[in-house]
């Protein structure tokens, strides 16, 4: 064959390809934004589901955004305090080899299915003695989030430059106030930023919470009642023959996918800070 | 022990929590599972499509071979659109339209997998199901295809901005040479850039499998959820995670019934494991 006539068969190959997946994410918005738009009122959002809101009465889904919210806030701060010192620990104190004896491990445990770790949630829920509760599911979800935030904050340590350790460790710093004071205020905005991508994969991870967190229609008033989320609002209404309540699943799902557009866009620009342009 | 050793235990005990925590759940579900092999004949429990729980019939083979199928027919989608999609935008594409598509894909990443799930229930599933009536094929559209195109719009983002991190590194300097010897620009993709991130597109696509492997809720809202060996893409099918989800709320009555889901649980993280072993040998292969 011609070599021109491959170089443009191939170019519009890839336009295809590349139009193909435009259009695909274009439907996937626009399918749930025009299902939904007209169920997403300000009482949809704002209040708590009444009687026979899964059959079709009034209310909203509140709770849900709530528990959401307090699920995945709770389960990254949990996960970023073990790893952030963590961290420090593997870059800073142990041996080269032994750090990447564990960095092994830790792409090990960010490969598990998260539904691999709602079962294990689940073993230890039982195992100490919980129903499934809003505790429950922080811990579950905190597994499924460690992984992921240790290893994004091990790289930004890793790319701290050289010369940064010498001058630091040349003024007389040990190596405890080179962890905090130098190197923590190095990686802050790269922190910050892997912070709340953690926060919004916790946000939308759904497998992990399903036998741990529970399913309630009101707020959660201890650590021990069970918490709805907005994902498994979508999968319990999804299929509902109602309209009027498979209606409320695009409904969520368009909020929940404005949240986690947000949290993404917000952690881009500060982490823009950092990386330059 | 002094106060110093003990601190030093302490620390070390903390500090090796990762490796701790992939052994605890590696062995909970290898030895929940182990009880409940002693009883039966591994081959037989592999092999057999005899699924009754409630007699004691336990086959995996529907579950583990749906799932395959799954994650191959969505890899037969998304390795060719995947590698496709970056060589143009990074090769071809001009700068403000790669800029444009960049945080694209981030934002993309960040969507919940339920919803994916929900576009697959309401536009890829009748899309399957009208798609099949041009053959001639019956289906309610419940299928390993709406199943495979579903997950492979989920892992796209991924791949793709993993493969154009991995071409940008190459060497501006080795295009340009190779460009003035008068090659066309797909000579040049196909003689010097693909060979030079092989490893890397190969890692990226074995990363992407263990993505794909156990994404639980966007599959189980399309595939069917039907206990039968499929066999074309349009046959529903009932992968591992799916039967995971589905069926653990309610065995903890039946112990032979949990250890059959425990040991469905470790199949699926032995599959994992095997596809990031196979991405660490290639990546990190000197």
């Amino acid at each position: 064959m011609n070599r021109y006539l491959k170089e443009k068969l191939f170019l519009i190959l890839m336009k295809i390809s590349l139009y193909l997946f435009l259009f695909m994410v274009a439907s996937l918005f626009f399918s749930i934004f025009f299902k939904g738009i007209s169920y997403l009122s300000f009482e949809m959002v704002f209040s708590k589901p009444k009687k026979g809101f899964y059959l079709g009465g009034g209310g909203g889904i509140l709770p849900s955004i709530f528990g959401s919210l307090v699920l995945a806030f709770f389960s990254t701060l949990l996960a970023f305090l073990v790893s952030l010192p963590m961290t420090i620990f593997l870059n800073l104190y142990s041996k080269r080899k032994f750090s990447n004896f564990i960095r092994n491990f830790i792409d090990l445990l960010w490969g598990i299915p998260s539904i691999v770790y709602g079962i294990f949630g689940f073993f230890i829920m039982v195992y100490i003695g919980l129903k499934s509760s809003l505790l429950a599911g922080i811990i579950t979800l905190s597994f499924v989030i460690f992984p992921l935030i240790l290893r994004s904050l091990d790289e930004l340590l890793q790319n701290i430059p050289f010369t940064l350790k010498e001058a630091s460790l040349s003024l007389g710093l040990n190596k405890f106030q080179m962890g905090i004071k130098v190197f923590l205020k190095a990686i802050a905005p790269g922190v910050l930023s892997s912070i709340l991508i953690s926060f919004g994969r916790a946000i939308g991870d759904s497998a992990s919470i399903l036998f741990t967190a529970g399913f309630s229609d009101n707020f959660p008033t201890s650590l021990f009642s069970p918490v709805s989320s907005l994902p498994l609002v979508v999968f319990y209404l999804y299929s509902s023959p109602d309209k009027e309540v498979s209606g409320r699943a695009y409904a969520a799902s368009i909020i929940l996918i404005i949240i986690s557009i947000l949290i993404s866009l917000i952690s881009r620009r500060i982490g823009k800070r950092i990386y330059g342009k | 022990m002094s106060i110093g050793g003990a601190k030093k235990f302490f620390i070390n005990f903390y500090i090796i929590t990762p490796f701790l925590l992939f052994l605890i759940i590696f062995f909970y579900l290898f030895f929940n599972s182990f009880d409940f092999l002693k009883e039966k004949n591994l081959l037989e429990i592999l092999f057999s499509s005899n699924w009754k729980p409630l007699k004691g019939n336990f086959g995996f083979f529907p579950f583990w071979f749906s799932t395959f199928y799954v994650t191959m027919l969505s890899a037969l989608i998304f390795i060719p659109l995947g590698l496709l999609i970056s060589i143009y935008i990074s090769e071809y594409a001009n700068k403000k339209f790669k800029n444009l598509l960049k945080p694209f894909f981030d934002v993309l990443s960040a969507i919940p997998s339920v919803v994916f799930g929900l576009w697959g229930f309401t536009a890829i599933v009748p899309f399957v199901s009208n798609f099949g009536k041009i053959f001639g094929i019956q289906t309610s559209g419940f299928s390993i295809l709406s199943a495979s195109i579903v997950l492979s719009l989920m892992v796209l983002p991924f791949m793709i901005s993993l493969c154009i991190s991995l071409f940008e590194m190459v060497p501006f300097s080795l295009k340009e040479t190779v460009l003035s010897l008068g090659t066309t620009k797909f000579e040049m993709i196909e003689k010097v850039l693909i060979p030079e991130c092989k490893r890397g597109i190969i890692a990226s696509i074995f990363l992407s499998f263990g993505r794909a492997i156990g994404e639980t809720m966007a599959v189980m809202m399309v595939v069917g959820c039907t206990i039968k060996i499929p066999k074309t893409p349009f046959d529903p099918a009932y992968p591992i995670p799916a039967l995971i989800a589905n069926e653990f709320g309610e065995m903890m009555s039946i112990s032979s019934y949990k250890g059959a889901l425990l040991f469905s649980a470790f199949l699926l993280n032995l599959f994992v494991l095997i596809f990031h072993f196979l991405f660490r040998r290639v990546f990190l292969k000197e």
